[in-house]
């Protein structure tokens, strides 16, 4: 779907505009007072009713999205099935959970400490938010860079709330991470002498965005899983875990597995356990569209907590700032944050700027969703739906032409699929909902506080705050996955599993009818949403 | 915006569908919860490889379920797995070189040159291109060439020589990547300093500091023009 003459005469207005921009170069950065301003009255986390406070577990007290809420206040997909427990069909040393990024990682390096692992995944391997990620990878390798002027911006973009220890992991780490994937042969963007192409993020005080095009993610996902099949790891895709198992002691020993075809239970026991199974933009908080692969519907937070691990900054949720508002059959597709990188500035319906086109995710959201609800700036596409214009055709002015064919080839080719050419024309775009801040707490070998029990990439918190930036994330699944994998494999040798019980699942269901949650006959973890695309 | 009703038959079974939907949101829209043939949603894992023909047209189309737009009268099927053979290797001992790729899938010499590889790809490559680059040991191209490649396997589906295009290309990127490129030696001596533990102190003295003093040095931290 192309765009319409109505729309086409309102492009006419940001082109009139276009050539001033660029020569005015950019718009002022707000001030931390602007900042919290903006946040406070605009973005999606500061409004009040979009959350409740959860009456049991370890997170007694704490706010999360009612979305979120639903599923934690909800009975075992599993309860009342009788399956044996003794009837072990997987004996292993290393049990991962997700063949996303930090699963592989983990999995690799778990098997580097001579563990036996075993990957189980719910959809095929690499289905999962990392073959998503286009922008990039953020690493201070640079003369002018450092590690800790970039701890500073992790801070910085996570409003200072973020685990110390975790960010410095994170950002020590990173040179190593990048290092690591560039010895296995991702293909990352260099200069012919070997010097790593790297640009600003939303938030970077340094150029350290590195890219393998816009395929980042898809470049680092299928490389790892290249490197796991090469190793012979065993992976089982369609399989899901729906239940932790923990010992007599208390300690995580396995997990039940679910085929997602046959409807078979299995049962896994293992002497580490490594959640990976990514983040939970599938849940729709406050029914916004998502970025996010069909399979993220946030399970480890629902058997993590059931086991005792406790949640951290689920109270903050990502929205990126340039989801697609328009052609309607890609809403929420992600436009990657490369584009405001090359230079591509929100302009409002007047081909006004109205905000620092590298401001923060949440401070671009907020000041979107301000333009549009405060200021009536926005543009109303065909659907209803209302956006703002994302001025693509700059890139190509500041660096030349052919850029944006170079540097984007997914995103010409996404738009084009559905008539829009966006070297010649600005896309239109609205925040959509990204990326999990928070997750299951971690410590700095990546284990929770369930002992034996790992976690590692989107369902981890605490490293990012309140707000993770750009290129971190992919970081953090690599170093996160790699410290989990290492720890849980090398630990595994002195693991003697005692007998495995669901006894805390049963706890879990009592505590709950001792606080008086209606669970409203909700069952939980979700594994797949479900989609009618009817107009009830 | 009103809303346009067309035929579509999913293997075969007719349902009725709003025109504006993509294949992949019509097969949910028609009732089905999916497992296999979909993933990303969004044209990167290549999970919903779909064939499908318009009723009176000989011709056989393909795309990517959740990037295709439902067509009136329209019969399809997913592909959501091919088999196909992947070599076993320890990237670090290979030699980036024509005998290389030879040696692992030597089936590459029995390319027809039909083109019906890069008349299928849903992203535009030139998939006997790069096939062909890999014949003649160029690497370096092939890695180029097959660089957006999703692993779909609708090439592979269609070969008539049997040839698993995709594996190949990944192959030439990680020899390309690992043997070709020259190495970041910025990298490499940043590695270093972390191991020699050059950042531990800052990074410690970063940590202990107070919100409000590291709100301050945020606040006033010099950005890379
Ligand atoms: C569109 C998009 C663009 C992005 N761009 C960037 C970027 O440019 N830079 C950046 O740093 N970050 C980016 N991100 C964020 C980043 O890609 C993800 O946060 C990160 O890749 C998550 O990795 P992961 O391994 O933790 O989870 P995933 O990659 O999501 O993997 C989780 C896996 O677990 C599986 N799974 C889920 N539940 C279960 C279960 N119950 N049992 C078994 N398996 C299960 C899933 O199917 C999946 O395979 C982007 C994200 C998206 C969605
Ligand atoms: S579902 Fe991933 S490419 Fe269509």
């Amino acid at each position: 779907m192309s765009y319409t003459p109505q729309l086409r005469e309102l492009i006419k207005k940001v082109e009139a505009t276009r050539a001033d921009r660029v020569k005015k170069g950019n718009f002022r950065r707000m001030t931390m007072d602007e900042r919290d301003e903006v946040l406070s009255k605009f973005h999606p986390d500061f409004i009040e009713a979009s959350m409740r406070k959860l009456t049991f577990g370890v997170n007694r007290g704490d706010k999360i999205p009612h979305e979120l809420a639903d599923l934690i206040e909800a009975r075992s997909l599993i309860e009342g099935l009788k399956f044996d427990l003794e009837k072990i069909a997987y004996d292993v040393d290393v049990l991962v959970v997700g063949g996303g990024g930090a699963g592989a990682s983990a999995a690799l390096l778990a098997q580097e400490q001579g563990a036996d692992v075993l990957m189980v995944t719910k959809l095929r391997f690499g289905d999962a938010n990392t073959v998503m990620a286009q922008g990039g990878i953020q690493a201070a390798d640079k003369e002018n860079d450092s590690p800790a002027i970039h701890y500073l911006d992790v801070m910085g973009g996570g409003r200072f709330e973020n685990v110390p220890e975790l960010a410095r992991a994170l950002t020590n780490d990173a040179p190593i991470a990048l290092k690591w994937l560039e010895d296995l042969g991702v293909m990352f963007d260099k200069f012919p002498d070997g010097t790593m192409k790297s640009i600003h993020g939303g938030g970077t005080s340094r150029k350290r965005m590195h890219s393998a095009r816009d395929y980042s993610g898809a470049e680092i996902m299928r490389t790892l899983r290249d490197e796991v099949r090469n190793r012979g790891i065993r992976v089982i895709e369609f399989c899901a875990v729906v239940e932790l198992l923990l010992d007599s002691d208390g300690k995580a020993g396995g997990a039940v597995l679910y085929n997602m075809e046959t409807g078979e239970y299995e049962v896994a026991r293992a002497k580490t356990v490594i959640l990976a199974t990514g983040g939970s933009g599938r849940l729709h908080y406050q029914g916004f569209p998502t970025t996010n692969h069909y399979g993220a519907t946030g399970d480890a937070l629902v058997i993590g907590y059931r086991a005792g691990a406790k949640m951290a900054f689920m109270h903050t949720i990502q929205y990126h700032p340039t989801g697609a508002a328009y052609p309607p059959q890609i809403l929420g597709l992600l436009i990657t944050e490369k584009v405001r990188g090359l230079g591509a500035e929100p302009v409002n319906i007047d081909g006004e700027q109205f905000v620092y086109h590298l401001e923060t995710r949440d401070v671009a959201s907020a000041a979107i969703i301000r333009e549009i609800k405060e200021r009536g700036k926005g543009i109303t596409t065909p659907t209803g739906m209302v956006g703002v214009w994302l001025d693509s055709p700059m890139i190509d002015i500041i660096h030349g032409p052919g850029t944006v064919e170079k540097e984007l080839p997914a995103m010409v080719r996404q738009f084009a699929r559905f008539n829009v050419d966006i070297v010649r024309e600005p896309m239109l775009i609205y925040p959509c909902l990204h990326y999990q801040n928070g997750g299951l707490l971690i410590d700095e070998n990546g284990m929770t506080a369930v002992e034996n029990l790992y976690v590692a990439g989107e369902a981890a918190g605490g490293i990012h705050g309140g707000n993770r930036l750009m290129g971190n994330s992919l970081l953090d699944i690599v170093v996160f996955g790699r410290r989990a994998g290492r720890h849980a494999g090398a630990r595994a040798k002195d693991i003697k599993v005692k007998k495995l019980s669901l006894n805390h699942v049963d706890a879990y269901h009592k505590e709950m009818e001792a606080a008086g949650v209606d669970t409203g006959g909700r069952v939980s973890p979700m594994l797949l949403p479900r989609y009618t695309h009817r107009v009830e | 915006m009103s809303v346009n009703m067309i035929n579509i038959y999913i293997m075969g079974k007719k349902y009725v569908v709003p025109d504006s939907l993509t294949i992949m949101n019509a097969i949910e829209f028609a009732g089905y919860q999916l497992v296999r043939g979909c993933g990303c949603r969004a044209g990167f894992c290549g999970a919903c490889s779909t064939v499908y023909r318009i009723a009176g047209d000989y011709e056989l189309k393909v795309g990517l379920a959740c990037q295709t737009k439902v067509e009136p009268e329209m019969y399809l099927t997913q592909i959501p797995f091919f088999p196909a053979q992947k070599k076993e290797y320890n990237i670090q001992e290979l030699k980036a070189n024509a005998e290389q790729i030879a040696r692992f899938y030597p089936e590459i010499y029995r390319c027809i040159g039909c083109n019906a590889c890069t008349k299928v790809c849903p992203q535009d490559l030139k998939v006997m291109q790069y096939i062909g680059y890999a014949q003649r040991g160029q690497i370096d191209k092939c890695a180029d060439e097959s660089f957006d490649c999703v692993m779909c396997g609708l090439c592979a589906s269609r070969c008539p020589a049997q040839i698993v295009h995709y594996n190949v290309g990944i192959l030439a990127r990680r020899l390309y990547s690992r043997h070709i490129a020259k190495p970041a030696a910025h990298l490499q001596k940043r590695v270093e300093e972390i191991l020699a533990g050059k950042y531990d102190a800052e990074l410690e003295e970063l940590m202990t500091a107070s919100k409000e003093d590291l709100r301050k040095r945020y606040a006033e931290r010099d950005i890379e023009e």
